[in-house]
């Protein structure tokens, strides 16, 4: 799996109403149910993940793992974005933004305390995002916050933030930052954060497990511990739920199991919104791609709802461009070049492909890409295009594609949450260049309220969508597998995040 | 026999270091640089940089190598780039799931595979003889995954009798589950292994039934079963001792595979994951662990057949 990184923008309002309704109905549906069954508060939840992280320091390559397992657990920020895509204060009270955005003022919650039992202060807050911005550091948000030009302290309760350049997403960037004790030293094998769990025990390549922290200032936990159970393999990760060893499993990879669990009662089968877009990349750069023409016969000629159906049946959802619902300027446009071989044909011998033309796509070697890659062939190949299916490493990806940009077309998923960013920048991989698109997206990040943030990226959405600048298949579906006794838990998964304390399981 | 003994040690140690060698070249013949595997896909030039330099891979290849045999000769095998944990004291950790594993399995399957071995050789006449070398040929043929897979089906997700895989949190501090965790991958190898060994166990018993001084024991009056007893075992198990030490490097190198099914935290998976994450010192120390255990046991092997076979002695005086 890709995880890009994020260039992403911010717009903490402005949701689709649609889903956080969805979302919400669902929880509020799986919370009735737990209402009615009392639940043991001193239950440990066992979660089977495949993320297992590399480390416990989430600024030193620790992968997705470390973010399921500690993010809103055991650290947290001066802002949190929630399952539901909001970003909401956490450790933060109140805020002030200067007249011309650049200077942001942050009153910091009172009686907050580290597990060591140190309060946290503004020098704590300082450390932190310094941590992040460090020349060492390898946070896929070091580029976003490379906009702080200084943090200072005037008191133990304040922290002032000033800016190059005014950034709408500073705080939407800042959830992103766990605050962590300045005196606590190296964290890659142990914790000193704030969250409502602390650390009782990491044994690499087998679990991870957490307790409840005495002094969190917050709601106290609905458990009585977590234990997260590492997997290198899905099918074992399935069995241990199957037999009772793990409670819940985080994320299903493949459709292939959940035969296994929908059609039992002792198991409950959650489908929430995922961030995840599997999509067909073209070179931008070069013919015949370089004509979006082209790019929407192509478009045209793929019936994404018969691929979908194929690869995850009934799961997953058809999007139409690159934004999925849960980012703030998501709008519905699988409308736009819909399904319709016809006017494919025509468009293609518009742009002077009559006779159809070939070209290879580089297909990385796990799935789904190469079962999507035959589809396309397939599809195509019904309008006179023809697809060299070349197969490639994740490597080799990496080094031919993403760097060199040498290839005609490539499948990818792209996991991140807020990305569209990605289309305003020309040099990226896939070279789609729209002056219109890098300046609203450029733009989108200097205004003054998150409306018009939400206002110009919904704009850049539809430019990218009517010039077919990639071609969209789908949105993975975000699944979570449980017991039926276990509630409570996060259905979307934003940014790999799992937040743990309000799970309960009935006695 | 010291002498042969320290001449066996001088070749282990050169093969080790040859070993060394070769792991190092063919790890670096692979394209790409292990900084980019570590920072991920939209790293800054800077922050590549940054890595390479954390990890020294934007050193000449022949610097990288000295500084890599120097750490070898002091046994230090590094940190890993991923984890920033120390290798050596990561393996020693996952040994102690891989180690008594693989023993398990070995004596396990030593259990099972020499008094089966043997009745076959010595009942090859009758239908049970026949059957036994029959199951066995189909053992053979079993793939170690198909069979972890099929344990589990059966005595995990069916009857519910022992976990279909992991390893407790506390290992070895909650002896009750490590051992039940333990239960099927050491069947699972024990099984596979145990068919290979009785073919050789009861090919060689067959050889020594046939030989002259079988025969002359039962003309000097001793029973079969007392000739074989007496002679006829020790005589056999010379060749079946070669096998055994094969047959244990090749378990534990297969253990890689049955970690997998399992989700065990051992050597097998830090090798995998090592070998996902391009973690080069995760990945050579593993192999040079491995080589060396590998190594030591076909030296154990070699002096037990010693042991045994005085001929050999005997040769070696020569």
């Amino acid at each position: 799996m890709i995880s890009i990184t994020d260039i992403t923008r911010q717009g903490a309002r402005g949701r689709s109403a649609l889903v956080a309704l969805t979302a919400s109905s669902v929880l509020a549906l799986s919370s009735a149910a737990a209402l009615a069954q009392d639940f043991d508060p001193q239950a440990v939840i066992n979660i089977g993940s495949l993320y297992e992280p590399q480390n416990l320091d989430n600024t030193q390559g620790a992968g997705q793992g470390i973010n399921e397992a500690f993010n809103g657990n055991v650290y947290e920020g001066l802002f949190v974005l929630t399952d539901a895509g909001e970003v909401e204060p956490k450790l933060v009270d109140s805020y002030k933004i200067s007249e011309d955005g650049l200077t942001y003022t942050f009153t910091l919650k009172e009686g907050v305390t580290f597990h060591s039992g140190e309060p946290l202060t503004a020098a704590d807050v300082k450390s932190s995002i310094e941590r992040v911005t460090a020349e060492n550091s390898a946070s896929s948000r070091k580029r976003t916050l490379a906009v702080i030009a200084g943090i200072e302290t005037p008191d133990e309760q304040t922290v002032v933030v000033t800016l190059s350049a005014p950034s709408i997403s500073l705080p939407y960037n800042l959830s992103y930052v766990w605050i962590v004790n300045d005196a606590a030293g190296d964290i890659s094998s142990g914790e000193d954060g704030t969250g409502p769990y602390t650390l009782q025990e990491w044994r690499r390549g087998s679990a991870l497990a957490m307790v409840p922290f005495d002094g969190y200032w917050g709601e106290e936990p609905t458990n009585g511990g977590v234990m997260f159970q590492y997997f290198t393999d899905a099918t074992a990760q399935n069995n241990a739920l199957l037999t009772g060893a793990v409670d819940i499993i985080t994320s299903v990879q493949s459709p292939d199991a959940l035969s296994l669990f929908t059609d039992n009662p002792d198991f409950t089968v959650s489908e929430g919104a995922s961030t995840t877009k599997e999509l067909m990349a073209y070179n931008d750069r070069v013919a015949p791609f370089d004509n979006a023409i082209v790019r929407s016969a192509l478009a045209r000629a793929v019936d994404n709802e018969k691929l979908l159906q194929a690869i995850w049946g009934d799961y997953g959802t058809l999007i139409g461009s690159f934004v999925p619902p849960t980012d703030p300027w998501y709008e519905d446009l699988t409308g736009v070049n819909a399904y319709d071989p016809e006017s494919a044909q025509q468009m293609l011998a518009e742009a002077g492909y009559a006779d159809g033309f070939s070209f290879t796509l580089d297909t990385p070697d796990y799935d789904p890409h190469p079962v999507v890659a035959q589809f396309l062939q397939n599809e195509l190949a019904k309008v006179g295009v023809e697809v060299k299916i070349n197969i490639i490493t994740a490597n080799e990806w990496y080094t031919k594609i993403y760097k060199a940009h040498d290839f005609d077309a490539t499948l990818q998923e792209h996991v991140n949450h807020r990305d569209i960013v990605f289309y305003g920048n020309p040099d990226f991989y896939w070279g789609y260049d729209n002056p219109e698109v890098t300046r609203l997206i450029t733009e989108s990040e200097n205004v003054a309220s998150m409306d018009e943030q939400t206002e110009m990226l919904a704009k850049a959405n539809r430019i990218i969508a009517e010039d077919a600048a990639s071609m969209w298949l789908y949105l993975y579906p975000q699944i979570v597998v449980s017991t039926s006794n276990v509630s409570g838990y996060p259905l979307n998964g934003l940014n790999s995040q799992f937040f743990v304390s309000d799970i309960k399981k009935a006695d | 026999m010291l002498r042969y003994m320290a001449r066996r040690l001088v070749i282990l140690l050169l093969s080790l270091f040859v070993a060394a060698i070769v792991l190092f070249v063919l790890l670096r013949l692979l394209p790409g640089d292990p900084a980019n595997a570590l920072v991920g896909v939209g790293a800054t030039p800077e922050q590549i940089a940054a890595a390479q330099a954390q990890i020294g891979s934007d050193q000449p290849l022949a610097a990288q190598f000295v500084t890599y045999l120097g750490d070898l000769a002091r046994f230090d095998l590094g940190k890993s780039f991923v984890s920033r944990a120390p290798v050596l004291e990561e393996i020693s950790r996952r040994l102690s799931v891989t180690l008594p594993l693989t023993l398990s399995a070995f004596l396990l399957s030593m259990l099972i595979a020499i008094p089966l071995g043997i009745l076959a050789a010595v009942k090859s006449d009758r239908w049970y003889g026949l059957l036994l070398s029959v199951v066995s040929q189909v053992g053979i043929a079993v793939p170690v995954f198909w069979l972890g897979v099929l344990l589990v089906y059966v005595f995990a997700l069916n009857l519910r009798l022992l976990p279909s895989g992991g390893f407790p949190l506390r290992g070895y501090g909650d002896p009750a589950r490590a051992v039940t965790s333990m239960v099927l991958p050491v069947l699972t190898i024990a099984l596979i292994m145990s068919a290979s060994l009785m073919r050789y166990v009861r090919a060689a018993t067959l050889e020594v039934l046939g030989s002259d001084f079988l025969r002359t024991a039962r003309a000097l009056g001793e029973s079969r079963t007392g000739a074989l007893m007496r002679h006829g075992l020790r005589n056999a198990a010379v060749p079946v001792i070669s096998v055994l030490g094969i047959e244990l490097s090749t378990t534990f190198l297969g253990a890689v595979v049955v970690e997998q099914v399992f989700s065990l935290p051992g050597m097998g998976s830090m090798l995998l994951l090592g070998i996902q994450q391009r973690d080069y010192p995760n990945i050579q120390g593993v192999l040079i662990i491995s080589t060396l255990l590998v190594l030591l046991t076909g030296f154990l092997a070699d002096l037990l057949q010693r042991v045994l076979d005085p001929r050999l002695r005997k040769e070696a005086r020569r």
